[in-house]
């Protein structure tokens, strides 16, 4: 006898039948037809019209009837809101039940019920059975807690149930705990800034305590809550670490990945050189390779997981790449992945190894398998060094295999090769031309023309070969006909005698019958510059290449870090942030890796608070926004920034041309003007500044526009030296390097800019993204004249603070785009707080007084500023000249205490206490302030001015 | 959490759901039929597929695919293993796990998912504890069950459930008690064209069957501990034990589990206990190919290597072979192009060899790929590891218990290149 006569049916009416039969008086037939009913309802048939007859059977002794009919009404209940309600009182008697599995069972179902009308009946039961003597009654009115806030949430809050909750969290049971924890992080995460999960050192120990004795699937949970706590100091880590590593001998492989995760987060908090620190990453290894030998859906994600490591800390698996080697009937979603991490882990010591698994893999079936090892030989042999030479004999091996497609690839990467090494492998090249025939994807047709131009004073036939291509010049994608233009151009420089012609078909048929205007532009450009100037053509087209770099395909390093905080979760699948996909995520909140603390510093900084909550109260000020970066990549560069410009006015005109951008900084009084002056730091308005300290590259007249901002610093704040902001290497040959400064008022951000191109930039703009502080250009980028090749021009941007405000984290960074005639370039930069800080940021006494008693003492943060050899008068005159200015100034108990005040652009007032102890170079600094997040960068603005 | 779980069978049927939330619509399905399709082979469908609203983390298993719904940032190995979890449960009730079998017994099913999942999160997942909710249908509780209107739904609050020992439940009893241990290794190999190894590791097991009456308290013990320093426990194992003295200490789950699972790397040296010798040879111009392996054994310590199969997929060119085995059966699938030896034992004496011609298509060249040959073999009394327990001991009961310890290797992946 089996269930499958429930599928059976009867040509009339199915559903009238079993109504008879579940109104009967028998009770084995009423379960009998129960049973039925399920049966359809798991198939997918609708059964709902039978909603009364079923709920009849509800009361009952019979504890399988009841839960059949407690499966049913799971299902249906949202359907049939109004007779759900005639369920609410079995519920509630059910709950008073003295068999601990049926009030279990009933408030377990009643969560289920998804009808808002039933939810408010059932708070009085879920409070008892939270507070129930039976563990297993409390643990499922956990997670009931949970099902209710997905339901109602307004509801569960104004119950309390959530406090609840908290307190369930140190529950006697450690299944109770493991599913408060679980319950608790399930409603967090839709609540990020709710706060629920407040972790303190005496929650984790319990947390840890009940780790070792919950469930497996326990264990999961309370593992992932632990990764979002921060511990205070290295020792905590260290504790916790030891007391998580016992999880990675554990048979669930989800267990182990959470524990690697909280180790691999916690580590980067212990010093290197700590014993333990090297036990932790030999203990890591083990349990990574023994999930690769568990069934393929688990390996898939473990790899994926392992990708991340071994970007992050190469070190723990490098000696492990023989269990990345492919089986032939792995999944091919496994294959591919276990590729990528064997190409990561390549290195000198085992590329051999690498080497000949590659090939073997080259010959395998799976076309796309065999490509990606191709390419694969191809990356071994740009990131180690030694082995190129290897990897190109094994590559030309591959290609006299004449298998089409790994000729194609082999041919690609081979490129990509001799762009790393150039000149030493061209012996290749007639290998390659002998299998011009058989390229027929065009990536590889691209290739082999590139290096056929590249290479054409080495081949004979060079022009030969580029003309056979140019006769099918308009059945070629757009790739190919772009890479055959140049190389032509690029022969014709080098063998121009012989190749006039060709040239101009080649730039007839691109600029006369293409219709694609990149290819158009492309052959004007090169026409106009052959016809005027052959010399520039060949500095331009002929121009040395930088070398590409070692790896390609590297995730970001902040990116990477994020990752690494989400290990085990689907954001590590994707190798992308949650907030990039997961639906629903309102506010997601970024996690970072803690920062490296020894026990001995200060835990007192922001820094040092849990990551994974927000401070509760965000000023009104400072508009929380989620999408941090989103902005910035819309920004339209094109009309000039509005806003009222500050004193710029006189920038504008034509007029100013002749001088260029040096005006522009004599106007600022720019005094971090060079490099070399920026060094000397805060300078004293009585220095004499010498004319010759640091030439400017940008000439002669420079020299008196420095002089002149010298002169200017009269009533200046510190100005920091600048640093390099977009190294060339980033933005296409533009440098720039900057700083921030506050002159009488005015905000300036000082630029350099420096052409290392081989090509004339012009064009500039600029652009911000929305800040915390509504930081803005007020005058658009002042660049008249082009910028030629290793030329700089320095320029000082006046700014304003009335553009958009948008959170940033960290708060004072910066995001700005630049654009010039070729490209667009991001770069993220923080701005010292100070030059936010008003000339009229002094408060009066009793003010201040006021103020200080007024803002709640959870505000204040107390830093240590070291090594600061100044007296107190010193201090104060230090700092008033960065607007910070001194209330008043106090000797108690020997110590001076110096009262101070500031005020930032947007109106928020800092109030800060200097302790000052006569003879010792450490102070002690107390900020107190409405916005207490400000807190740290005005502490790191004191560094800076008090240090310079 | 888990939102949902639907079964597919091969033929693309939706034959079974069951929701732990709110209920979401099959036609979520549609975008797993639509990676299935992309996949060409059911092995080959990723695990994780993305929806717009939606994530489906599937597994393939005894030609089912069981597909979990999910909604919210949940880890992916959490559902892996949960879903694995399932397919164990079915094949503990039902003894197989199969489409017709779950159709059959659709109610308990549908009950055990219940049981296995609340909103989402794992509730009972021990086949003890299920056991004791949900009584496994068996022929003699069907028939009692229809006569005296019984159910096999238990009554009782599941005892192990709040024990410190959530994994046994209280009260057993037996007549015999008995011990049993299996030490299953199964070695994984790539072997080049040569011979030489490239890789070579070991995963071995420990399955134990305990029938012992009340709450005993065993400790196991090794000859050669120092092996085994990558392991995963079962829950029960006191960790702590093992770390200072390297002994099993335990009190048992109640009949089948497995106690400990271990890892030998590949830094290890591994013995590997087979060789095959093969000369596999396509002739450019010919339409005739040689063929011809033979299989022997290499460090067996003196055991007997039996089961021995050999499967190789051989390339798209060759239409039909020719061939003679020295023993046991062979078969060549023109159409999969799957050749197959059933080998059965190694007479050392006598190698076991299979020679023959292949005929090729005419006119084409030599195939690109090289065919890879799977080996299949068992090798009983011995744990190619050289992991040996050394003794096992009861505490916490009076009564004396019958122990057993058997070994045992097979081949896992154990692959030989041409």
């Amino acid at each position: 006898m089996t269930d499958s006569k429930y599928f059976t049916t009867t040509k009339k009416g199915e559903i009238f039948e079993l109504k008879a039969e579940l109104n009967s008086d028998k009770k084995e037939k009423k379960k009998e037809a129960v049973k039925k009913v399920i049966a359809s309802m798991t198939v997918g048939k609708d059964v709902s019209a039978l909603f009364p007859d079923v709920v009849n059977c509800m009361q009952t002794d019979n504890l399988e009837l009841k839960k059949l009919v407690y499966l049913y009404l799971m299902n249906y209940a949202k359907s049939q809101p109004d007779m759900a309600i005639m369920a609410v009182n079995t519920f509630v008697k059910d709950c008073e039940d003295p068999n601990p599995l049926i009030r279990a069972l009933a408030v377990r179902t009643m969560g289920c019920i998804r009808v808002d009308k039933i939810t408010e009946y059932l708070c009085e039961p879920l409070r008892k059975c939270l507070k129930d003597e039976d563990p297993y009654v409390r643990k499922t009115a956990a997670v009931c807690v949970a099902k209710l806030h997905d339901i109602n949430a307004q509801l569960v809050e104004d119950q309390g149930f959530l406090d609840t909750l908290k307190d369930l969290i140190s529950d006697s049971n450690p299944m109770v705990v493991a599913n408060a924890v679980a319950a608790l992080s399930e409603i967090a995460e839709s609540h990020p800034s709710s706060n629920l999960l407040d972790l303190n050192p005496q929650s984790i120990n319990k947390l840890l305590t009940a780790l070792n004795e919950c469930t497996e699937w326990g264990q999961i949970f309370i593992l992932d809550c632990l990764a979002n706590y921060m511990p205070k100091d290295d020792r905590e880590a260290q504790s916790i670490c030891e007391r998580v590593t016992p999880r990675l001998s554990h048979a669930n492989s989800a267990v182990v990945l959470s524990a690697v995760k909280v180790l691999m987060k916690f580590m980067e908090m212990l010093s290197k050189d700590l014993d333990y620190y090297g036990t932790l990453l030999k203990k890591l290894a083990p349990p990574l390779v023994t999930l690769l030998s568990a069934e393929p859906e688990l390996q898939y994600v473990a790899l994926r997981n392992i990708n991340l490591i071994v970007q992050k800390r190469p070190e723990i698996l490098k000696h492990e790449m023989k269990v990345f080697f492919v089986k032939y009937n792995d999944p091919i979603y496994v294959k591919l992945e276990k590729l990528d991490i064997m190409i990561r882990l390549a290195s000198q010591a085992n590329i051999a190894q690498v080497l000949a698994e590659l090939k073997e893999y080259a010959t395998e079936v799976d076309v796309d398998f065999v490509r990606k090892a191709v390419r694969a030989i191809g990356r071994c042999a740009i990131k180690v060094e030694q082995s190129a030479e290897r990897c190109v004999s094994t590559l030309l091996d591959l290609i006299q295999t004449k298998v089409n497609y790994v000729v194609q690839e082999a041919i690609v990467v081979i490129k990509d090769i001799f762009r790393k090494y150039p000149n030493k492998y061209e012996s290749v090249i007639a290998t390659l031309c002998e299998n011009l025939d058989s390229l027929d994807e065009p990536e590889a047709r691209a290739a082999m023309i590139w290096i056929v131009g590249e290479y054409a004073e080495r081949i004979d036939n060079a022009d030969e070969l580029l003309e056979s291509f140019l006769e099918g010049f308009h059945d070629e994608s757009t790739q190919v006909q772009l890479q055959l233009l140049t190389a032509i151009v690029k022969l014709f420089l080098k063998k121009p005698t012989e190749t006039q012609e060709l040239v101009q078909q080649v730039l007839s048929l691109a600029t006369q019958d293409s219709d694609n205007p990149d290819l158009r532009d492309r052959g004007y450009i090169y026409w106009r510059l052959l016809s005027t100037d052959p010399v520039a053509a060949k500095e331009v087209v002929l121009a040395e290449k930088p070398l590409i770099s070692e790896e390609t395909d590297l995730i970001e390093p902040t990116l990477l870090d994020e990752l690494i905080c989400y290990i085990g979760t689907l954001a590590s699948v994707y190798h992308k942030p949650p907030s990039a996909f997961v639906e629903g995520s309102r506010g997601i909140v970024h996690k970072s890796l803690p920062p490296r603390t020894g026990s001995s510093e200060s835990a007192e900084s922001p820094d040092a608070a849990p990551s994974g909550a927000p401070p509760s109260e965000q000023p009104a000020v400072i508009p929380t926004q989620g999408d941090l970066l989103g902005d910035l990549l819309n920004l339209d560069l094109g009309p000039p920034v509005s806003g009222p410009p500050v004193a710029t006015t006189s920038v504008q005109m034509g007029a100013v041309d002749l001088l260029g951008g040096g005006l522009d900084s004599l106007l600022r009084s720019d005094v971090g003007g060079s490099p070399a002056m920026g060094g000397t730091g805060f300078t004293a308005p009585s220095a004499v500044m010498p004319a010759n300290l640091g030439p400017p590259p940008s000439g002669g007249l420079g020299d008196l526009f420095d002089l002149a901002g010298g002169v200017g610093t009269l009533s200046g704040s510190h100005v920091a030296p600048k640093t390099v902001w977009l190294p060339a290497m980033k933005a296409k040959g533009l440098e720039i390097s900057g700083t921030f400064s506050r002159q009488v008022g005015a905000i300036s951000m000082d630029l350099l800019l420096t052409n290392k191109a081989l090509q004339v930039m012009s064009d500039f703009a600029i652009q911000f993204n929305r800040n915390s502080f509504g930081l803005a250009p007020a005058a658009p980028l002042q660049i008249h004249a082009p910028l030629a090749p290793n030329q700089t021009v320095e320029i000082s941007l006046p700014l304003n603070t009335v553009g958009s405000v948008m959170k940033m984290d960290p708060l004072n960074n910066l995001q700005v785009a630049v654009k010039n005639n070729i490209d667009v370039f991001y770069f993220s930069t923080l701005y010292p707080l100070h030059i936010l800080f008003v000339e009229d940021g002094k408060m009066e006494r009793q003010m201040f007084l006021a103020t200080w008693k007024d803002i709640p003492n959870e505000n204040e943060a107390q830093f240590q500023i070291r090594d600061c050899p100044l007296s107190a008068d010193a201090v104060s005159s230090k700092l008033q000249g960065s607007n910070i200015f001194t209330v008043a100034k106090r000797n108690v108990e020997g110590q001076d205490m110096l009262y101070q005040s500031l005020k930032l652009t947007n109106g928020i007032w800092v109030l800060a206490e200097l302790r000052i102890q006569p003879g010792s170079p450490s102070f002690t600094l107390s900020l107190k302030c409405r916005a207490p997040e400000v807190s740290h960068y005005v502490y790191q603005a004191y560094e800076t001015i008090l240090k310079n | 959490m888990i939102h949902s779980l639907f079964l597919i069978n091969s033929s693309g049927d939706i034959f079974l759901e069951k929701h732990w939330k709110s209920v979401v619509s099959r036609s979520v399905c549609d975008y797993f039929f639509e990676a299935q399709e992309r996949a060409t082979e059911a092995e080959n469908v990723p695990p994780v597929i993305p929806t717009p609203h939606h994530y489906l983390l599937n597994v393939y298993r005894h030609k089912i695919f069981f597909v979990a719904v999910i909604q919210t940032e949940v880890p992916p190995l959490f559902v892996i293993e949960f879903l694995h979890r399932v397919v164990d449960t079915f094949q503990d009730y039902f003894g197989v796990c199969s489409e017709v079998v779950i159709k059959d017994n659709v109610v308990v099913v549908y009950e055990v998912l219940e049981e296995m999942l609340d909103n989402g999160f794992p509730l009972a997942t021990e086949s003890n504890i299920l056991k004791e909710l949900i009584k496994p249908p068996t022929i003699l509780r069907t028939v009692v069950n229809t006569i005296t209107g019984s159910t096999n739904v238990g009554d009782q609050l599941p005892t192990g459930q709040l024990s410190v020992v959530p994994w046994r439940r209280t009260g057993v009893k037996y007549t015999n008690n008995e011990a049993y241990f299996d030490v299953i290794e199964e070695i994984d190999a790539i072997i080049d064209k040569s011979g030489s190894t490239i890789t070579a590791e070991i995963q071995g097991v420990i399955d134990a069957c305990v029938k012992l009456t009340g709450m005993p308290d065993l400790t196991l013990s090794f000859m050669n501990p120092r092996l085994l320093d990558d392991v995963s426990f079962h829950p029960c194992v006191r960790f702590k034990r093992w770390e200072s003295e390297r002994i099993l200490s335990f009190i048992p789950p109640d009949g089948n589990f497995r106690l400990l699972s271990y890892h030998v790397s590949a830094q290890n040296l591994v013995a590997i206990p087979v060789y095959v010798k093969q000369n596999i040879s396509f002739r450019d111009s010919s339409s005739l190919g040689r063929f011809e392996i033979t299989v022997g054994p290499k460090q067996t310590m003196g055991k007997t290597v039996e089961g021995v199969m050999v499967t190789s997929q051989m390339p798209k060119g060759v239409l039909n072979m020719s061939l003679t085995p020295s023993q046991g059966m062979h078969t060549f699938d023109p159409v999969t192009k799957l050749l197959s030896w059933d080998v059965g034992k190694i007479n050392p004496q006598k190698l076991p060899n299979l020679k023959g011609t292949m005929s090729l298509q005419a006119g084409t060249s030599k195939p690109d790929e090289n065919p890879t040959i799977n080996l299949q073999f068992k090798i009983q009394q011995l744990a190619i590891s050289g992991l040996k327990v050394n003794r096992l001991d009861m505490y916490g009961e009076k009564y004396k218990p019958f122990k057993g310890i058997k070994y045992m290797t097979k081949a896992g992946k154990f692959q030989v290149r041409t």
